[in-house]
């Protein structure tokens, strides 16, 4: 028989309390036992860069981490940020600049760099690019995402 | 894919982690930072029986000055805090740099300093600057001596190490350079954050004639593990460091390195990149050497 661990994990403020194989994947456990889909899982070796997720406020690689190391952890999903209707900015810019066009990368790009405008709050294109190097985008789209973490500084430096 | 089932251990202290892997032997693997292993281990390339978990141990996480001058960092202190922290950026500023070109920042956060010199990828670079720095790795294991093991003498192969499944890695403590040295590091790689096709680090110490008293130079992506060249003592310590011998230098480590081809570069390729890179770096070290950095 498998082990079963109970952890207690924090995803985005709310407690979940839940019994788990060693061997299951942290992007495993927030897809399939929590049902937050918006955390995607490309290539599961850390190279796609689409299952980012903040764990204790530090952005890294959900698939690079096995559910049963959160117990006790800070997790944020890319639903932490916003809704439709209340969008995060970084989501705004992303949505008027046509930072998207798949999809499929988005919410761990979103992931990776919102940490990254905290720490660099009026970054030039060339940190944005290596800000971004750890996440691929199988449409191409960077210059497009690029335009959008700019557009996101703006509004966010700006206050709007 | 998915990881094979395996047994989970969090132990909170070196002592427990140490009494768990005499426990499990042959079984038991350490889990440090996860970036390497994890991947492993969902392609299936790792089945280990059980693992071992440091990431619930605060006590392995350090960056700590050293008597003389040096640093000793906790095997657990992540790529992410050794790139950005002032303590080694003042004495070590080769680590930042070469840190900055490990992986992507995310891959950064979470792995750890030690774990990717026990791991002793032969693509990866910390393996081969411990190696360059002359760094002491300290080893425990229960019921057994501490042991000091030279970064030179942990690596016996590629992802082999003399460390032994009872074994941890503890610390790695990185010894103070003279005055007047410099250091630096060149690489060529297809993208950011990918593996370099070849890559080199020297680090070069000054004698108060600008004559070479100290040469050292590491080859890294271009044999089964990083090569610490002795080529480059033979013609550099004791003479004029000028371009004519850094080129030199260059070709004469062709003799030490045997690079394998794949499909992002042949073996032609990196030894011509290495013929560049070296005395690429060494002018670079030269540089910072005579600024005394």
């Amino acid at each position: 028989m498998a082990q079963l661990i109970p952890i207690k994990v924090t995803v985005n403020d709310t407690v979940y309390e839940r019994q788990v194989e060693p061997r299951l994947l942290l992007s495993d456990f927030i897809r399939h036992e929590l049902g937050l889909f918006g955390t995607h899982v490309g290539c599961e070796h850390g190279m796609c860069g689409a299952c980012t997720i903040l764990f204790d406020g530090e952005p890294v690689r959900s698939c690079l981490i096995f559910a049963v190391q959160a117990n006790g952890h800070q997790i944020k999903t890319v639903e932490s940020l916003g809704s439709p209707d209340h969008m995060h900015p970084l989501q705004e810019a992303f949505h008027e600049k046509h930072g998207l066009q798949c999809g499929f990368c988005t919410p761990g790009i979103l992931m990776t760099v919102v940490p990254f405008l905290e720490e660099h709050p009026h970054p030039t294109e060339d940190e944005i690019r290596e800000a971004i190097d750890g996440n691929i985008c199988r449409c191409t789209g960077y210059e497009k995402i690029i335009e959008s973490v700019q557009a996101a500084s703006e509004k966010m430096s700006s206050g709007k | 894919m998915k990881p094979a089932q395996f047994d989970y251990y969090a132990p909170a202290s070196v002592e427990e982690a140490l009494d768990k892997l005499a426990e499990l032997g042959y079984e038991g693997k350490v889990l440090a930072g996860g970036q390497s292993l994890i991947a492993a281990m969902n392609f299936r390339m790792a089945r280990p029986g059980s693992l071992v978990d440091l990431n619930n141990i605060p006590e392995l996480s350090y960056i700590k000055p050293t008597a003389d001058g040096g640093l000793a960092i906790g095997t657990m202190t992540r790529v992410y805090a050794v790139e950005h922290s002032p303590e080694v950026a003042k004495r070590f500023p080769l680590l930042p740099e070469v840190a900055h070109y490990i992986g992507h920042a995310q891959i950064r956060r979470r792995g750890s300093f030690g774990g990717a010199i026990a791991h002793a990828d032969p693509s990866g670079q910390l393996p081969g600057i411990a190696k360059v720095m002359n760094a002491k790795c300290l080893i425990r294991s229960k019921g057994k001596e501490d042991r000091w093991v030279d970064a030179a003498d942990l690596i016996i192969g590629p992802f082999m190490t003399v460390i032994e499944y009872e074994d941890l890695l503890t610390e790695v403590v990185l010894p103070p350079n003279p005055p007047r040295t410099g250091s630096s590091y060149q690489q060529v790689a297809r993208q950011n954050g990918g593996y370099a096709l070849a890559a080199c680090a020297s680090v070069l110490t000054l004698d108060d004639k600008n004559k070479c008293q100290d040469a050292r130079l590491i080859l890294m992506g271009v044999g089964e593990m990083p090569i610490l060249s002795d080529k480059v003592k033979e013609i550099l310590i004791g003479q004029e460091p000028t371009e004519e011998a850094f080129k030199e230098v260059g070709e004469a480590v062709q003799s030490e390195i045997d690079p394998s081809s794949d499909l992002n570069g042949t073996s032609e390729y990196r030894r011509d990149l290495i013929r560049v890179l070296v005395p690429r770096s060494l002018a670079l070290s030269l540089e910072r050497a005579k600024k005394g950095s």
